[in-house]
């Protein structure tokens, strides 16, 4: 062996010394790859299990919470959802339509091996800035990517987010969310349990792509990262297709004790976590797994991260069904080896063992480490930046056209409409509204989902950032008509190894929870992704919230923009002078610096129940989340997608830029027709929540004050071309 | 009535099709796996459904037309069966040369899927009846290849028998470049007809932005077996 054998898997020297005690000798080759990949953060959380431990993860909708392959919650009527975040930023960078593509795939595996019928996929994603042609190739290929695996596999690509920022210029980020629907029975779970039970490989064979892609992972971005091109897999959503039928026509017949993706460190992880979870052990033999390419090493095929492949545990004297299902679907099912009693994975090559290491060092055991953690010197300069200094604009006019033309504000109609966001013919809120909302077959009853996080706030706040992610991704749910049941976090910083990293990861982390305990959404799952660093330095610490909820009537479903002349336009809520990290300032004065807007929970939480109770009551016509780019945007937003202009006015002492962008949180802008104005008041009030008439739904013009006053079709311009017209440069 | 739903390897709108026939229509429909039965004349109207066929691999529905059942789907367009091809199953039938031209990859080389305008050119079809002529749809398209191409003999052949059954509004509607903005098409005998947008997904007025026009469609091959069965019967 080489002299520092270690350092080739990713380990430290006091891993490898830990290894060794574990085994009470030197590990071979093969067994030191497998606890490379398993020691990875990847695959170990090794970095952020302490501080992952805060997460508010119970509810009494919850049945299934962190640790499996996906969280589950109940839906009432026997009816569950699973659904899951996952990450796949450092493929993404390399591989653009790869790694977004296999990303997707991962993450519908996921969903489908806990025995639920994915229904819809959302994404999270995060660039450089468009003016860059670099960006603009990562852009396009991974929109693509989403979109040549999401539209072929047949899930419909609802929601999602997209924001541009010159953080992310080296490390874009790819987070890929996915939902499925199941019957309570057909709950699965990823435990290999019943010692003598056969073990199964089913789905594609297994070839040498992938190797080492989680400890890849787990590592900074370089320039040299380009040359591990071959450690991205590549995706095939037609055998995924048939898998996922496959798969769930299996789970249907009872036959499996334990079910699990093949993901990241492939064959390794699947029989460790699944041995682990059961308290068993696995025996394999590298002789009978299917392979695509002739004379791979053990150390090959234990690591390899081929795409489309699950590992099953059917009880025993199920192996013949098996093999007719998934032969019925014309993929490999092939039993590889037994569950055993002595907790070991224990791998067989030529009759020979050729590794033999207990499951649980691999799963479980790796070591933990709390990082040092420090608050960033930059956090007091940007934080106490003088916002007083700036002038306000002479054109309020321009300043909100440029707004709406910044493409984090702007249209993603030139990304949605490349994913199939229909298909299964569920899609009751199209892409573009706050949250999608899909329908239930069968029911009376509708799911809202969404994404959110705000990177540039939680730069400059991660704690607060984060419970405004939060906090936001709730109001996006309520304004749909939908209760907010719980969440899935996709979590992407840099090093964790820098303190002020570290800090960034555990203060988002606190804040997400404050936030999650608030407002009644527990943790069921996610993702963590550090290293997202390029020579440039790190991202924006960027944690992602993924959301799900229920409506418990479909036709209550409510959409952002204005329906009818003369409805009136009321704000819930307050808006205060707080420019601190907006869209305003990026745009009109290129700073991100300044304090982000106060979050008051309990404030936040009554100005959401009070709209979910007039959208219940049916009285809302409309209802948008006031948020990135202030009342004005949101306002021009819901002109825009309906048409209608509309007459503001609003008597307030703010300055006018504060009172048109200021991003303060727990606002919410819904319509009504007049008749219905004294009831939202009454509803405000008993809620005890400030109401603020604005105005009214009249003409083709947007009439704010003495301030604005824009057509709505020349708003609408800016907004619509401002993507596609960098596309095509 | 009786429906059809082929589901080959990869299809993917099989299930939303029979959603429609099946509990929105409320007619009894057999979803078929695609080599598990070669008998079709039990049916009224036989249906190919949107995906990606075989993953689209080659050439969206080059693969689909060799298996077992394409065979007898042909025999039974051959004699007289309706059969209905919807994006997927649009690109398979003119693999399997039940309608004439081909396929091309969008113009915008890109997956386009929205709402689109279609214009009712023919309405005589048994798939098209309960519309007028003339009458504007709003019915979404979803596909990467839907770029329908036939040659100037071809094309004139189409219109002279009124082959063309609905077209994309205009230019700007057009959502892929095809020929004269053709969005579907049907054979000479007017039994067999193709098309790239999916009614299946515009036919409960809950779903996107409401429109129903797709349920008309799905509810003129109904009125067209009942009055058939009337004039038999």
């Amino acid at each position: 062996m080489a002299e520092k054998p270690w350092e080739s898997e990713g380990l430290t020297k006091e891993e490898y010394d830990m290894i060794i005690d574990i085994l009470g000798r030197e590990p071979n080759k093969t067994e030191l790859g497998m606890y490379g990949v398993m020691w990875s953060e990847h695959c170990s959380y090794k970095n952020s299990k302490p501080v992952l431990k805060r997460f508010p993860t119970e509810g009494k909708h919850v049945l299934q919470g962190p640790g499996e392959n996906a969280g589950i919650i109940d839906i009432g009527d026997n009816q569950a959802i699973s659904f899951k975040i996952e990450s796949h930023n450092h493929p993404s960078a390399i591989e653009p339509y790869q790694g977004a593509a296999t990303g997707v795939g991962g993450i519908i595996r996921d969903i489908f091996t806990m025995g639920a019928r994915p229904i819809a996929s959302l994404n999270s994603l995060r660039f450089g800035e468009l003016d860059d042609e670099h960006v603009r190739y990562l852009f396009a290929g991974v929109v693509e990517g989403i979109a040549g695996y999401g539209n072929c596999i047949g899930i419909p690509t609802v929601a999602g987010e997209v924001y541009f920022s010159n953080a992310y210029k080296g490390n874009p980020l790819v987070n890929a969310m996915c939902v499925g629907i199941m019957d309570h029975e057909d709950i699965s779970t990823g435990r290999a349990a019943g010692v003598g039970n056969p073990v199964m490989v089913v789905g594609a064979a297994t070839g040498r792509d992938g190797i080492q892609g989680a400890s890849f992972a787990s590592d900074e971005l370089t320039e040299e990262s380009e040359e591990d091109r071959p450690a991205v897999q590549v995706g095939d959503p037609f055998m995924e297709k048939l898998l996922l039928e496959a798969s769930l026509e299996l789970i249907k017949t009872g036959a499996l004790v334990g079910i699990q993706d093949m993901g990241a460190a492939g064959l390794t992880s699947s029989a460790s976590e699944m041995a682990s979870r059961g308290g068993t052990g696995i025996e394999l033999d590298i002789d009978l797994v299917p392979k695509r390419e002739e004379g791979m090493t053990p150390y090959e095929v234990m690591l390899s991260e081929s795409q489309e492949r699950m590992l099953v545990v059917p009880k025993k004297g199920k192996e013949k069904l098996v093999k007719e299902i998934f032969s019925k679907w014309g993929l490999h099912a092939a039993v590889i080896g037994k569950v055993t009693g002595d907790g070991m994975i224990r791998v067989l090559n030529k009759g020979e063992v050729v590794a033999e290491v207990p499951a649980r060092s691999l799963a479980d055991d790796a070591p933990v480490y709390q990082r040092e953690s420090r608050r960033p010197d930059y956090l007091d300069e940007v934080q106490n930046y003088d916002l007083s200094r700036l002038i306000e604009p002479t054109d309020y006019n321009q300043s909100l056209l440029e707004v709406l033309g910044s493409p984090n504000i702007a249209s993603k109609e030139w990304v949605y409409q490349q994913y199939d966001h229909m298909v299964l013919v569920n899609t009751v809120v199209l892409p573009g509204s706050d949250a999608a909302v899909l329908r239930i077959k069968g029911t009376k009853k509708g799911l809202a989902m969404t994404t959110d996080g705000n990177g540039r706030y939680c730069y400059l706040d991660p704690e607060r950032g984060g419970a405004i992610a939060v906090a936001e991704a709730a109001r996006n749910i309520v304004c749909s008509g939908a209760k907010p049941l719980a969440i899935t976090d996709g979590l992407n910083f840099g090093n964790p190894m820098d303190p002020e990293i570290f800090w960034q990861f555990e203060k988002s982390v606190d804040g997400i929870s404050q936030a999650c305990r608030a407002l009644n959404t527990p943790v069921t799952g996610g993702n963590v992704s550090f290293y997202n660093e390029s020579p440039e330095g790190a991202i924006y610490p960027t944690p992602v919230i993924g959301m799900v909820g229920l409506l418990e009537d479909i036709n209550l479903a409510t959409t952002h923009h204005f329906k009818d002349e003369e409805d009136i336009i009321i704000l819930l809520g307050e808006t205060k002078e707080e420019l601190g990290g907006s869209e305003y300032l990026k745009v009109v004065h290129n700073l991100e610096v300044g304090r982000i807007p106060e979050l008051d929970l309990g404030l936040e939480k009554k100005v959401q129940e009070t709209c979910l109770e007039a959208i219940k009551a049916g009285i809302v016509k409309s209802a948008h989340d006031c948020s990135d780019g202030g009342l004005a945007v949101n306002l021009a937003e819901s002109c825009i997608s309906s048409g209608l202009g509309a007459r503001i006015k609003i008597e307030t002492d703010l300055p006018p830029a504060a009172l048109l962008f200021s991003e303060s949180q727990s606002r919410i802008v819904i319509t009504v027709t007049k008749d219905n104005l004294a009831k939202v008041e009454e509803l405000a009030k008993k809620h005890a929540i400030p109401f603020t008439k604005l105005g009214e739904v009249m003409g083709d013009r947007l009439i704010i004050n003495n301030l604005i006053d824009l057509e709505v079709e020349e708003m609408k311009r800016r907004w619509q071309e401002s993507i596609p017209s960098r596309m095509e440069e | 009535m009786k429906f059809a739903v082929i589901t080959f390897p990869g299809s993917n709108c099989d299930r939303d099709v029979y959603h429609v026939t099946k509990e929105v229509l409320e007619q009894p429909t057999d979803m078929i796996w695609y080599n598990d039965k070669l008998d079709l004349s039990s049916y009224d109207c036989v249906i190919l459904p949107g995906g990606f066929s075989y993953g689209d691999y080659l050439r969206a529905g080059a693969i689909a037309r060799f298996s077992p059942l394409m065979e007898s789907v042909t025999g039974y367009a051959k004699d007289g069966g309706l059969v209905l091809g919807i994006c997927n199953g649009f690109q398979i039938l003119l693999e399997a040369g039940l309608l004439p031209g081909a396929m091309k990859v969008n113009d915008s080389l890109k997956f386009v899927c929205k709402y689109t305008k279609l214009k009712v050119i023919n309405a005589g079809t048994p798939f098209t009846n309960r519309y007028s002529k003339g009458e504007i749809l709003n019915i979404p398209v979803a596909h990467r290849e839907g770029n329908y191409y036939i040659d100037d003999e071809g094309l004139a052949e189409l219109i002279a028998n009124n082959q063309i059954v609905v077209k994309y509004l205009d230019d700007e509607e057009n959502p892929n470049g095809s020929v004269v903005n053709i969005a579907g098409i049907c054979n000479k005998e007017g039994n067999v007809f193709g098309l790239m947008p999916h009614p299946e997904r515009c036919a409960e007025s809950i779903l996107g932005d409401g429109s129903k026009d797709g349920y008309e469609l799905f509810a003129s091959i109904l009125d067209y077996v009942n009055k058939r069965g009337e004039k038999c019967g």
